[in-house]
């Protein structure tokens, strides 16, 4: 009973953490058709303000929300710098621009700040243990789990009920036809921008919560897992990329505790090629998303 | 036929030229500075001959320039030195000692033979999901590469590939890889291959079996990258599994974006044009660290420099310095046109 408890706080923390990543890299994506490489270093964005702001006599939470505020700016800077000039010319220009942006922000890191790894300020509610059911647990991982929740019921009410977040789905559904219905493309997209860096800097919170500490390859690993669970989930279903966040933690909890270290080593490799194999199979992903129109 | 025929003479010309060029200025920096320019155009060239012909962006050729220096590495390092080198060596492989350049040839041969098991499925895909899994294979084989301790030594570096590439090798596969590219490129397959890149659609309804084609394209790159990675492998003698990932894929795209990935002619001036700017930012870099600016050491500088040069050409030119025509077919169209009005 300890034992399910336990695996079920790991998955579903982990799954909550994912499951975020993989929103806000498909949030942009289902809009666009197109992937930001520059993703992770929204989350990279995060971890450096609340570094650069640890000095500062303010409470933990209002040092949260600026950096949260910044990942926010650096991703409408993304639309901006990356996407926009080229959106219209080709795809593979709009990846190349991104990946060069992701480049661009990873080494500003590396030579205004530091290579080193770099503490930044966390609550002590961080660092406690809470003991459910006889497992004992992190406080961060229920951290994680609520905020997961809190974050995902949100972001479906702004879906669903608000003009912006239908405004959205229209978008995704058919682009040239919301355009023509008056729905502004470039507020569209930018919103989506914001939106994707507002979950990249919280979950960027949580995620560096772990480690407690920011380098410039930090957002490499969650860009990697959104995509997987895009991948796994559908890539261009909101709630596919929910369900893949958490499908991935699932198998990822369950490797860790079942497979010999000698192959755990492998793991990245393993999970990868489920990634290939899913997309060979259903290239649109476990969830169909809505029908698909042009891309401007 | 005849345009190609100059295009071939102006690039190969313009590699012996730095080759030469390198080699009467007599100082050992322009020797390695000439030496990995003619690696880079080997791997560029390698890149081009896929996503110049299918339009597909890839991410995965660093993974195969990895296969192939491990698999050099492994079939030449001296038998007596793999005891240290590689202690979990499999021991059919730990009598085996080739000469580097046949382990050259072998290397390029494995990686296009890895390319082609692992590709052939995947060439049925296109746009986003094309890059998507071309990323995921690159993150397979770069863990793979750090965790199959027996064969690569782990992420630890491998010590003591025995040194057997000098410029004029180095420059020779350069040569032979531009030839390979203009003849792909002007082949059957590589023409039919182009003609799914600009209409996918229209190039399936005459005929053209896509997922073939790309894969075709896809060995011959892995087969050019192979080599690259291997001659790579036989001039710094030693390298960990790092050196085959994200930094060096941003390297080579950033040469043959701002080249021009559609044209040869566009990968070569970019590798050109790449190699000289990063030569001497990390020669600024140097002295910058030298003098002692900052307390921190400068680096990055070359990293930022390069994206904000590869966004700037994506913006003003998305095709590159060479979106379209060769630099054969230009100077034979400005001859032709100075004849008519003379």
């Amino acid at each position: 009973m300890t034992f399910a408890i336990q695996f079920l706080i790991d998955v579903l923390s982990l799954g909550g953490a994912y499951a975020l990543m993989a929103l806000g890299l498909v949030i942009v994506y289902g809009i666009l058709r197109l992937v930001n490489f520059a993703y992770g270093e929204l989350i990279m964005v995060a971890g450096y303000t609340l570094f650069l702001i640890s000095g500062s006599p303010l409470p933990w939470l209002v040092m949260a929300a600026v950096a949260v505020l910044m990942a926010v700016v650096a991703g409408i800077a993304t639309d901006y710098i990356a996407f926009r000039p080229v959106r219209a010319k080709s795809v593979t220009a709009v990846l190349i621009t991104s990946f060069a942006f992701s480049t661009l922000l990873q080494n500003a890191a590396l030579l205004f700040i530091s290579p080193r790894p770099r503490v930044i300020p966390l609550p002590d509610l961080f660092s406690r243990t809470v003991e459910i059911g006889g497992a004992i647990t992190p406080m961060r991982n229920i951290v994680t789990i609520v905020a997961a929740v809190v974050l995902l019921a949100l972001f479906a009410l702004l879906m669903r009920r608000t003009v912006l977040g239908i405004a959205m789905r229209a978008a995704a559904t058919n682009f040239t036809m919301a355009r023509m219905l008056g729905v502004p493309a470039n507020l569209i997209i930018s919103s989506a921008f914001a939106i994707s860096g507002f979950i990249a800097g919280v979950v960027g919170l949580l995620w560096m919560g772990r480690i407690g500490t920011v380098v410039p390859g930090i957002g490499l690993e969650p860009l990697l897992v959104a995509f997987i669970a895009t991948i796994i989930g559908g890539m261009r279903s909101l709630t596919g990329a929910v369900i893949g966040g958490f499908v991935l933690a699932f198998i990822d909890t369950s490797l860790n505790y079942t497979l010999p270290q000698e192959l755990l080593k492998f793991r990245d490799a393993f999970t990868f090629s489920l990634v290939i194999l899913i997309l060979l199979w259903r290239p649109e992903g476990l969830m169909r998303g809505p029908a698909s129109g042009q891309r401007t | 036929m005849k345009h190609n025929l100059i295009t071939f003479c102006v690039l190969g010309g313009l590699i012996l030229l730095a080759v030469v060029a390198s080699q009467l200025v007599g100082i050992r920096l322009y020797d390695r500075v000439a030496t990995n320019l003619c690696i880079s155009l080997t791997l560029v060239l390698g890149l081009q001959v896929f996503m110049g012909n299918s339009g597909i962006l890839s991410f995965a050729h660093m993974g195969f320039m990895g296969v192939g220096a491990y698999a050099s590495a492994v079939l030449t390092i001296p038998a007596q030195m793999k005891g240290m080198a590689l202690p979990d060596l499999y021991p059919f492989l730990q009598g085996v000692q080739l000469s580097p350049y046949v382990a050259m040839a072998v290397s390029g041969l494995v990686a296009a033979m890895v390319a082609a098991i692992v590709s052939y499925p995947l060439m049925r895909l296109s746009d986003a999901a094309a890059v998507i899994t071309s990323f995921a294979l690159l993150v397979v084989l770069y863990t793979v590469m750090t965790h199959w301790s027996a064969l690569t030594n782990g992420p630890r570096t491998l010590f003591g590939v025995p040194k057997a590439t000098d410029v004029y090798l180095a420059a020779l596969v350069a040569l032979l890889a531009l030839l390979a590219a203009i003849a792909f490129k002007e082949s059957r397959t590589g023409k039919l291959l182009r003609a799914s890149r600009d209409d996918e659609r229209a190039a399936a309804a005459i005929g053209a079996r896509i997922p073939q084609l790309r894969w075709r394209a896809f060995i011959l790159a892995a087969l050019f990258t192979g080599i690259g990675g291997a001659l790579w492998g036989h001039f710094i003698t030693s390298f960990s599994p790092r050196a085959f990932y994200l930094k060096e894929t941003f390297l080579i795209l950033s040469m043959l974006v701002i080249g021009g990935a559609n044209t040869v002619t566009g990968a070569v001036v970019g590798t050109f044009l790449v190699t000289a700017a990063y030569e001497s930012l990390r020669g600024l870099e140097g002295v910058l660290n030298e003098a002692k600016v900052t307390n921190e050491p400068v680096i990055g500088l070359t990293e930022i420099v390069l994206a904000l040069a590869m966004m700037a050409i994506l913006v003003l030119r998305p095709g590159g310095l060479f979106p379209t025509r060769e630099v054969g077919a230009l100077l034979a169209r400005r001859l032709r046109r100075q004849e008519e009005s003379g």
